[in-house]
């Protein structure tokens, strides 16, 4: 059995490698909330930027948030990761590289080769703009994209080495002897855990995605190469789906690492946390399928399949890891402070915004809400309030100066700020998804406009909150290097 | 209609987990030192919150699984013989074979694209989406359904396809014989 004694653990300090993640990930952050600000200020007719110009930020703002979720992600799980397996910095840095040129590329396509075909460059699309945009800028994009996968790629395949030998395997650092054996209280701890199944779902992933992309760039010059589009599409999101999943996985790490610092409460990889991990690695693979419900040419026992896992995968996210952080800040005197409240905050946004995704992905509830706003609605939710609040928490955490070191107000008004403008902007686009306005629409119709407007401003709101996040990051940026005690650990309780 | 239930439910789902959240920020203050007990408690709960999501999620999943939008498991519905018609989406526009479609008489919407990926959403006059399908190139997708309402309806496009997207709208009414 595990033991439920707490054994502190040290606060180690970001490698400067961490730091030029977390760097990277406020600029473009920063930069692709506002290239969502000025896309939904088109919309509620507040701003004139044109059709054009919106499905150019639009590519961008989409392929931009998904990468930088995936450099966050790997921020957190790469910190805490090497701590447990002997990790290399030369691909850690690598992978950033090559991710800077991506980014160069898919810019360059698009403001300059005017590509705009949706991040999801679904086929035949990238191939045939009517001549808005040339083979070559389409190239830019899709060998952009390339480059940002074969990074991600090295990175994992590096992640997966040191996992093995440092765990003898994939089972073993899933904790499948304790899992179908005795708990012995030895399975690894849950970064390895979850470092594992990132690892092998996000390997597969990643090949997917640059065999497609590769395909695509084949047929681009040689049309003859034919593609079949449903192929194509299945292939796109299953890499998409699994990548954007991924990198939730990844950043949820912090709440596993930091939350029980605050508490002094072991979060320990039992039966049930193995079982939960080993579950999600199979079904976040399976559930591609909830993409494609209105595909009826799809196999159609993959899309009943694509239903029902969406169903299930609710249950590991409420009943096990957010379950766990209530357990464990649950009568714990925890004090509250930025990096708490952020992670606390992050496990709601995680479980509440998988209520209207699983929703979403009933078949009979898609024939009426597919690719309309309620989509952006509840992958925002889990985003913006989940995965976002988890990677400043994380800053928050990494850049404390010391232990019982306080947040000015300015911070904490910024969390709230932070929490009402996300709440309001996400519900403003799931009652939009509720009203059948439909996604991907750079002008509205005229009863659309009141939501654009309302989600405008609470986008504001949310870039404000994040402006002070992102000041007060770099601000403390020599502290988040340091190895010092970081997390506020309850009044009384004795320090070690 | 669909759309108002899922809006509800999903809120009233939202504000569950909320309450839960709520719930241990507010005991969160007075430290219990020894978890293990607590523990114990905390598992015993879970183990019933399990079964209530089993209870509360596999209902509705299963029941929601009898009746799917697709053609070859869709019963007839609506009296009369199917009436068809061939729609094909181009950027950025559609052809229908028929603009004029009778009420309470099954309708079936062959629907292809000639160059890219489309989406068939069909608006009533409410500006409600009341079905839809892909449109893809090669491939032609059967979208069975009954129109119970009279009015003009709109099929505005649901898959990104480029510049004009938004502008791919086409008309059909839903009338009495004429």
């Amino acid at each position: 059995m595990a033991k439920n004694t707490y054994l502190p653990a040290p606060d180690h300090g970001a490698k400067t490698g961490v730091l030029a993640y977390l760097l990277t990930t406020a600029a473009v952050l920063l930069l692709m909330m506002v290239a969502g600000l000025l896309m939904r200020l088109e919309q509620a007719q507040m701003i004139s930027i044109g059709a054009n110009g919106f499905y150019q930020l639009m590519t961008v703002h989409g392929a931009g948030m998904v990468g930088i979720a995936g450099i966050a992600g790997a921020a957190i799980m790469w910190h805490f990761l090497n701590q447990y397996a002997a990790l290399s910095v030369r691909v850690l840095v690598g992978n950033l590289a090559l991710f800077v040129i991506g980014v160069a590329m898919v810019l360059g396509s698009v403001f300059v080769g005017n590509f705009h075909g949706a991040w999801t460059f679904l086929f035949p699309l990238p191939g045939n703009s009517l001549g808005l945009w040339s083979r070559e800028a389409a190239a830019w994009f899709m060998g952009g994209m390339l480059v940002i996968g074969t990074g991600f790629l090295l990175l994992q395949l590096d992640i997966a080495r040191a996992i093995i030998a440092g765990y003898g395997g994939f089972a073993r650092a899933l904790g499948w002897p304790q899992l179908f054996g005795r708990d012995d209280g030895q399975a690894p701890p849950p970064t390895v855990v979850a470092s594992t199944m990132v690892t092998i779902v996000n390997l597969i992933a990643l090949v997917v995605g640059a065999s497609i992309l590769a395909m695509m760039l084949v047929n681009l010059y040689h049309p003859e190469f034919a593609i079949d589009p449903l192929l194509a599409k299945a292939m796109i999101y299953f890499f998409g789906h699994v990548f954007i999943n991924a990198t939730i996985y990844m950043a949820v790490i912090a709440v596993y690492e930091i939350l029980p610092r605050y508490t002094r409460r072991p979060w320990k990889s039992n039966k049930v946390f193995l079982a939960s991990w080993t579950c999600s690695t199979l079904m976040v693979m399976f559930i591609f399928p909830h993409h494609l419900l209105m595909d009826f040419g799809f196999p159609k026992w993959m899309l009943v399949m694509g239903h029902v896992i969406g169903y299930l995968n609710t249950v590991p996210i409420l009943a096990v890891t957010g379950y766990g952080a209530l357990m464990i800040v649950f009568r714990s005197g925890i004090r509250w402070d930025m990096g708490s409240r952020l992670l606390f905050l992050s496990m709601f946004g995680w479980a509440a915004g998988a209520m209207p995704a699983f929703i979403d992905g009933t078949i009979r509830v898609n024939y009426v809400m597919h690719n309309t706003l309620w989509v952006p609605g509840h992958f925002h939710t889990y985003l913006l309030l989940g995965l976002v609040s988890m990677v400043f928490g994380f800053m928050y955490y990494l850049g404390k100066p010391a232990r019982q070191a306080r947040d000015p107000f300015i911070d904490r008004a910024a969390f709230w700020a932070y929490l009402v403008g996300s709440l309001g902007f996400v519900l403003a686009f799931l009652y939009a998804g509720k009203e059948s306005v439909a996604r991907r629409y750079a002008e509205h119709l005229p009863q659309w406009v009141p939501y654009d407007r309302v989600a405008s401003y609470f986008a504001v709101l949310i870039i404000a909150a994040t402006l002070v996040f992102v000041a007060r990051f770099i601000g403390h940026l020599a502290h988040a290097g340091g190895h010092h005690t970081r997390a506020t650990v309850p009044f009384g309780a004795v320090v070690a | 209609m669909l759309q108002q239930i899922v809006w509800a439910l999903s809120l009233a789902l939202m504000m569950f987990v909320g309450f839960g959240w709520a719930y241990a920020l507010l005991k969160s203050g007075r430290r219990e030192e020894d978890y293990t007990p607590l523990q114990k408690r905390a598992y015993r709960i879970r183990t019933r919150l399990f079964w209530l999501l089993v209870a509360l999620f596999g209902t509705p999943m299963v029941l929601t699984l009898i009746d799917l939008p697709y053609d070859a498991v869709r019963p007839a519905i609506g009296a009369g013989s199917v009436q068809e018609i061939r729609a094909t989406g181009y950027m950025w526009r559609w052809e229908l074979s028929a603009d004029r479609i009778e009420a309470r008489r099954p309708v079936e919407f062959r629907v292809t694209s000639g160059d890219v990926n489309h989406g068939f959403g069909i608006y009533d006059p409410d500006m409600k989406i009341v079905a839809q399908v892909q449109a893809m190139p090669g491939i032609t997708n059967t979208l069975r359904h009954t129109f119970d309402r009279e009015g003009v309806y709109k099929i505005m496009c649901l898959e990104y396809c480029g510049l004009a997207h938004h502008n791919m709208v086409a008309e059909f009414t839903v009338g009495t014989r004429s």
